[in-house]
């Protein structure tokens, strides 16, 4: 039941309790007992909405940067890449596989504001080898959300 | 032209053959113009999902264009694709059908529903279903020139037709029966034992069976029982699916039927005369679906489910009471209550608060007392057309 719970918030995160009772035939005080426990848990990390901030004219640059590193003994990849997500500007860090370790993405109000992000905090790291800054030019999808050209709905209004 | 100028259609009715004038006009054609030049309507009068069809499943019948594929294909359908199907229902149901001999693509259900009415009817036979059901089954019947025998069916029986009743209609014109569930417009289901003891009749009385089960994959908390797999049964059976409901195909036209090779021969005859193959892009599409679309459905079913419980309680809270729809995406209410029939409170309603729903007559006369809303759309809409039902219920209550 907490799977399906979570799944109808992932869509939607303004679902209400009722509402989410409703849809799964669970009383109310069990479902909202269910979600304070997710969110006790960490499972539910944060309520958040996916907003495309070019429609009120917001400027905003977003960069993925690869990170190739040198892991550390014990720790591994972990230590440094803490080092690097724990700024507020690093929205979003993986470590992969492939030619390069982290992947970095870094949000900023302009370019020369990610540049030097990229120059004064994240390079000079003494474990960082070396980093390639792309440049996001246009954001097509976003956590599954398409931004611009959603589908709408064409139907008959009565089909038998 | 227009047809409604009464001297004209009573000429025109001299003039177009006698089986057209036989099947009565649709119940809701009124309604239908009316609800075009509104605004601001909440349907619940729609027969389809409201998904677009999944994108790896367009993005094969594009990719198909691009290379070519614009040209006839075997009157059966394309070879690979009968081969997935067959593969399909061995693994569903463990059914084996021959993909050379035994199964034919056909326009939707609707048109294997049509080809197989023409290839068994003689004039006068009779087919056995369900009231109410789906508005296509006794129009088929009728054009083919066979004779329809409608067994009521009531919400007190979860809308299940009972073989003790079909056989109370049994007569020696009868040579079909025709079921489909889950059903539309009521949602019910039929579970195996009720269906044995029409498979029962049936081996009785030496009829042939019509399962349409488009709707199979769309079943809440039950189980789909294919009347092909009862014992004794593949024989007799002509089983009609298709692609529009589980994978969101309405507007492809795409379907199928499987049956002996005999049956199917004398279906292909007609379909190679009148249509000769269902177009090419439509046939990669549901090859694509079946091969790789179980996850797309599962996940539409998973959300029709959670609004069906939304659905269906909203109906009972607000004083329409609602059978409990195990199958398709039809909730089925009761309008009893509020003292109008069901043609009468559906345009009420979509007058007074803009809310379509088809009356249940639509589907038969024991569809009267019922609508048919279909929860196939956002949930948002659905809570918004529960509230406006809920004033139209209310202030209806206190005239009366």
């Amino acid at each position: 039941m907490i799977q399906e719970i979570l799944k109808i918030l992932e869509n939607d995160a303004r679902t209400t309790i009722k509402q989410i009772s409703a849809m799964t035939g669970t009383p109310s005080a069990e479902v909202a007992r269910l979600i304070k426990q997710a969110e006790k848990e960490g499972t539910i990390l944060k309520y958040k909405t996916v907003i495309n901030w070019e429609k009120v004219g917001k400027e905003q640059v977003w960069a993925l940067i690869e990170v190739k590193v040198t892991p550390q003994r014990d720790v591994g990849f972990d230590s440094i890449a803490e080092r690097i997500y724990r700024f507020p500007q690093v929205r979003t860090a993986y470590l992969v596989s492939g030619t390069y370790d982290l992947l970095v993405l870094v949000v900023g109000k302009n370019m020369n504001e990610v540049a030097d992000f990229v120059s004064q905090k994240l390079a000079p790291i003494e474990s960082v080898q070396g980093t390639v800054t792309h440049f996001v030019l246009k954001r097509y999808k976003e956590d599954g959300e398409i931004l611009q050209g959603k589908e709408e709905i064409r139907r008959q209004p009565v089909v038998l | 032209m227009s047809t409604n100028l009464p001297g004209q259609s009573r000429k025109y009715e001299s003039i177009t053959s006698q089986r057209v004038n036989q099947i009565p006009p649709s119940g809701i054609r009124r309604f239908f113009d009316l609800l075009a030049s509104m605004e601001g309507v909440i349907s619940l009068g729609i027969g389809e999902p409201d998904y677009p069809t999944p994108w790896h499943i367009r993005e094969a019948a594009i990719h198909a264009i691009e290379k070519g594929y614009t040209m006839y294909t075997s009157n059966l359908g394309i070879p690979e694709l009968r081969q997935e199907l067959s593969q399909h229902l061995k693994n569903s149901y463990n059914l084996d059908y021959d993909p050379n001999s035994q199964l034919l693509i056909t326009i939707g259900v609707s048109e294997a529903l049509d080809l197989v009415m023409r290839a068994l009817l003689n004039p006068g036979d009779e087919v056995i279903m369900p009231d109410p059901c789906y508005v296509s089954y006794p129009a088929c019947v009728v054009l083919a020139g066979g004779t329809p025998v409608m067994v009521p069916t009531y919400e007190k029986n979860n809308f299940e037709i009972s073989a003790s009743d079909i056989e109370a209609r049994v007569s020696d014109k009868t040579k079909i029966i025709l079921i489909g569930y889950p059903a539309n417009p009521t949602g019910a289901v039929m579970g195996k034992e009720k269906l044995l003891q029409i498979a029962e009749v049936a081996r009785r009385h030496q009829l042939l069976v019509i399962y349409d089960e488009i709707y199979a994959k769309l079943v809440y908390g039950v189980k789909h029982t294919c009347f092909t797999t009862l014992p004794g049964m593949k024989e007799r059976t002509i089983l009609l699916s298709g692609f529009s409901k589980a994978y969101a195909m309405t507007g492809w036209r795409i379907g199928y039927a499987a049956a002996n090779k005999e049956i199917i021969a004398a279906m292909t005859k007609i379909h190679q005369y009148t249509l000769l193959c269902v177009p090419i892009m439509a046939q990669v599409a549901a090859i694509e679906a079946l091969k790789s679309g179980e996850a797309s459905t599962t996940e539409m079913v998973n959300e029709y489910n959670r609004r069906r419980q939304v659905m269906v309680k909203g109906l009972n809270e607000i004083g329409l009471p609602c059978f409990e729809p195990r199958g398709a995406f039809y909730a089925f209410p009761s309008i009893k209550g509020t003292g109008m029939t069901s043609q009468e409170f559906s345009e009420r309603l979509l007058l007074e608060e803009k809310v379509a729903v088809v009356p249940g007559t639509a589907f038969g006369r024991c569809g009267e007392g019922y609508v048919r809303c279909c929860f196939a759309t956002s949930l948002a809409d659905i809570e918004e057309a529960l509230s406006r039902m809920k004033r139209f219920v209310d202030k209806h209550k206190k005239e009366g």
